[in-house]
């Protein structure tokens, strides 16, 4: 336990997660490995990133589907006919702006800053929160038009992939909350900046995926 | 209130089901009333329902499948009986009734019975032969077992509350859609494997990252046993093909729940794009399966031949090249969906090079018994048996994928036939034997052998002559899933069928015999030194059972083979090696997140199939709170002094000191 805190603020104020997952573990964690194994902080992160390649890869199968789908609009409306861009850019900025306050959380945790971590947390949640609102209204317009997941394979593909990514951002936010509770309650614990760093790492994955929906669904749709 | 959810969901006129349910739930009352009475219940919860110990998570995984084998097996005999009786009449189960046998059995053999047996032997060995203390995440390995638990509660329970699917092991659409399948029995299926898929996918994640993190100090890969290779090779399987699962059956559930229309009939919906998916999860699921068996076989071949395994590195190169191309040939599971001859000839060709690195396996099994001592133990007759069995079960693959003989042979009783012969011959052989070789070690006292023999025995005449009929029959053109026929040529080799299953039987009440005499003769077959059978690998180092902690001091790693290079050196010097420093440790407590979790995963799952959606809700929020709760814990992990590990130690140490001089050195 008592390494591990020191490893972490150990690792440099670069910044965000990448930050948090950098190597500096070793010096300190060698003579511990021989005895209790490997830390636990490179453990956690790495069992992580393991689980979010799985979840990439429930990603892919969307993306397969939406793609096999795509023509498949039974006379209904195409990507064309729907998407939005200037919303969709809305959205995209919230996003992005997002994950750069949940970096500078990061940083405000190791530095041990709170008015810097709780008013990132704050401000990532909020941008969440919007993504998550713009989106839902997108789709309730999409609804109320009749073009509804029912319309068409080709919507039926489009709701389900858009829809896992907005369901992830918000299981996010739901995690986002409880991280902000357990470090009020708890302090910057090892074992809880350890989760900050798996937040982190979840909620940069969400963008990376949203990058690609936003390029290959609403940009390649209303190409087309 | 209750959604869909009415009395009409029992279904009483059905004397079948009513009898199973009064019998199965009088069981239940009686072994809780039993454990009450006996005041077990405190010993249960604290040392088991609430361990995150990965040896008795392993057990509680094993136990779950043998349990759940029971009830497949009683699906196999009734379908033998059915098809025995069926020629020319109805036969004494009804259509629907017997429809949802069929794909109870399927689903239960592959999903709570393969798949709980294959984790939970790799809960127990894998992290004992790395040299580790417990695998990665303790907790969240208890959260995977009660997931599957779930999973398997459901499956149950439909036996009893409305009805099970009835499409078949995968509920291909357009019939598993709302409107061919108005009923339960698919949404029981879709939300039981949802569940229990996330616990099979967390322990993926887990042993992926145990595997390649949590090791002894000087176990490096080429050091690891193959069992740990074909571990890692089979949770690397699970973290990319069961996200497909997952997406491919949450889009029938979009389908079934919300009117979405991915494989329906209508609106551009695609019912072949289901067949892709599934499959691209389903053919990697066979390796998932099996490679863990072809480990087992690797560890007992070698140990009961005496020798180190013959090519050990080709061993690991052939594992992980059936690791990558098991996810190039899903398509042959379809040869007649129309792809075209070309994409037919690749997938047929990817199909048979698969047969390269499973020959080389082959081959090096038969050469570590070459010039060994090979020594008859249950285990190794299972193994015998494997390389006999599994070789026909491998030439009728091979067979079926050319696409030619495919179009005459797809969905027939060559089919059933052959992937009965490779996951029975392959895996259930592996299992058992895996279960033979490892109870020593788990509860300190080895299983009867003469009943394990004859149980072998009796097993594997019984699938030849249950099996072997079913490759006639589909050459005679008798296709799967038949619930009546009118063909008299057909009948002699159903009855020889039918009598295999029952062989089989005898098998099966052999091996629950075995186990209830060798628990009340423990004594007599107790193993005090911890290594039975001669062993080589790190696991055979500490005693039978191991102590919570595996070992008082991580084992220092120096080669392949670790603890046979240490007993060797120790036959040599007639003397141990000196006694270790101990220091204290940090072993994780006990947490009831995974069983609380599951409990609301339960009513979560049975309210979703019901349509209860407040009930839903109150699931959900629970399932969040338990992990909330888990988190706040402020110490997870507890102490264990120095003075415990070396009592513990010492102990074995002098156990293996005594044994030390009747130990004979090796060839």
């Amino acid at each position: 336990m008592s390494t591990d805190a020191v490893v972490i603020q150990g690792g440099g104020v670069a910044g965000g997660a990448m930050a948090l997952v950098g190597g500096h573990a070793h010096a300190a964690a060698l003579t511990e490995e021989a005895a209790h194994g490997p830390s636990k902080r490179i453990v956690v992160g790495y069992g992580f990133w393991i689980f979010l390649i799985s979840d990439i890869i429930l990603f892919a199968a969307l993306f397969a589907t939406y793609a096999v789908l795509t023509d498949a609009t039974a006379g209904g409306p195409s990507g064309r006919d729907l998407f939005e861009l200037e919303t969709v850019a809305v959205e995209t900025g919230c996003l992005l702006l997002s994950t750069v306050f949940c970096g500078f959380a990061g940083i405000g945790a190791q530095a041990r800053k709170s008015a810097l971590y709780y008013g990132s947390m704050a401000a990532t949640f909020v941008l969440g929160a919007t993504f998550v609102a713009i989106e839902l209204h997108e789709f309730a317009g999409m609804i109320n038009a009749g073009a509804g997941p029912s319309r068409s394979a080709f919507l039926s593909g489009f709701f389900a992939l858009i829809g896992c990514h907005g369901l992830h951002v918000s299981a996010g936010l739901l995690w986002l909350l409880t991280m902000m509770a357990q470090v009020y309650a708890k302090g910057y614990r090892a074992d809880i900046m350890r989760r900050l760093l798996c937040f982190a790492l979840f909620w940069h994955t969400l963008d990376i995926i949203w990058v690609a929906l936003f390029s290959l669904v609403y940009l390649v749709g209303v190409a087309r | 209130m209750w959604g869909k959810l009415t009395w009409e969901a029992i279904p009483l006129h059905e004397p079948i089901v009513m009898v199973t349910s009064a019998v199965v739930a009088l069981a239940i009352t009686g072994t809780l009333v039993w454990v009450y009475l006996k005041g077990h219940f405190p010993y249960i919860w604290k040392e088991w329902l609430s361990s995150v110990d990965h040896k008795r998570i392993g057990v509680m995984y094993i136990v779950l499948a043998l349990v759940m084998l029971l009830r497949g097996f009683a699906d196999a005999i009734m379908m033998r009986a059915q098809q025995s009786v069926a020629l020319h009449s109805a036969g004494f189960l009804p259509p629907e009734h017997y429809n949802q046998i069929f794909s109870a059995h399927g689903t239960i053999m592959i999903f709570f019975v393969a798949m709980p047996f294959v984790i939970g032997l790799m809960n127990f060995a894998v992290p004992l032969q790395l040299g580790a203390r417990d695998v990665a995440f303790p907790v969240l390995n208890s959260v995977s077992f009660w997931l599957t638990a779930t999973g398997a509660l459901l499956v149950n329970i439909s036996l009893f509350i409305g009805e099970f699917a009835r499409t078949g092991w995968l509920p291909y659409p357009p019939l598993s859609e709302l409107a061919y399948s108005p009923g339960v029995g698919v949404d029981y299926y879709l939300w039981a494997l949802q569940i229990s898929g996330v616990g099979t996918l967390l322990t993926g994640v887990n042993f992926v990252t145990t595997v390649l993190k949590v090791r002894a100090p000087g176990m490096n890969y080429l050091r690891m046993p193959i069992f740990c290779w074909t571990t890692l090779a089979s949770n690397l399987l699970i973290v990319a093909a069961f996200p497909i699962l997952t997406a491919t059956l949450a889009m029938l559930l979009l389908d079934r729940y919300l009117g979405f229309h991915f494989f329906t009939n209508e609106a551009g919906g695609n019912p072949m794009m289901f067949m892709n998916l599934i499959w691209a999860w389903g053919h990697p699921e066979v390796y998932i399966l099996m490679l863990p068996a072809f480990g087992i076989f690797s560890e007992v071949f070698a140990t009961f031949s005496g020798k180190p395994l013959f090519g050990y590195r080709s061993m690991v190169a052939a594992t992980m090249a059936i690791c990558i191309l098991s996810f190039m040939v899903w398509l042959h599971h379809f040869f007649t969906m129309g792809a075209g001859a070309n994409v037919n000839a690749i997938f047929g060709i990817a199909t048979m090079i698969i047969a390269v690195p499973t020959g080389v396996k082959i081959y090096n099994w038969l050469f570590t018994m070459y010039s060994g001592r090979v020594v008859f133990e249950p285990p190794m007759l299972w193994a015998l048996g494997f390389v006999v069995t599994f070789v026909i079960g491998g030439m009728t693959g091979v067979l079926l994928a050319v696409p030619p003989a495919d179009f005459v042979l797809h969905n027939s009783l060559f089919l059933v036939a052959h992937f009965h012969n490779v996951i029975i011959g392959g895996v259930v052989f592996g299992l058992f034997a895996g279960y033979e070789y490892w109870f020593p070690k788990a509860f300190g006292f080895r299983l009867h052998e003469g009943l394990g023999k004859a149980a072998f025995w009796f097993w594997i005449v019984g699938f030849y002559v249950a099996f072997m009929p079913l490759y006639a029959l589909g050459l005679m053109g008798m296709t799967r899933r038949m619930q009546h026929y009118d063909i008299d040529a057909w009948q002699p080799w159903l009855l020889v069928a039918a009598g295999g299953a029952v062989l089989i039987g005898v098998g099966v009440a052999l091996q629950v015999v075995q186990l209830v005499w060798s628990i009340r003769h423990r004594e007599q077959l107790r193993d005090v030194t911890g290594d039975p059978w001669n062993g080589r690998t790190l696991e055979w180092m500490t005693a039978s059972p191991p102590p919570m902690f595996n070992y008082a001091v991580l084992p220092d790693v120096e080669g392949e083979e670790a603890y046979w290079m240490r007993k060797q050196s120790a036959i040599e010097r007639q003397a141990l090696r000196p006694e270790p420093e101990y220091v204290d440790i940090h072993m994780p407590r006990n947490s009831a997140a995974g069983f609380i979790c599951a409990f609301f995963s339960t009513i979560m799952g049975f309210a979703l199939i019901w349509h209860i959606w407040w009930l839903v809700i109150a699931g959900f929020v629970g399932a969040w709170a338990v992990v909330v709760v888990a988190a706040w814990r402020d110490e997870p992990e507890a102490v264990i002094p120095a003075a415990t590990l070396a009592e513990v130690d010492r102990a074995n140490r002098a156990a293996r000191a005594a044994a030390l001089p009747t130990l004979k050195p090796a060839l």
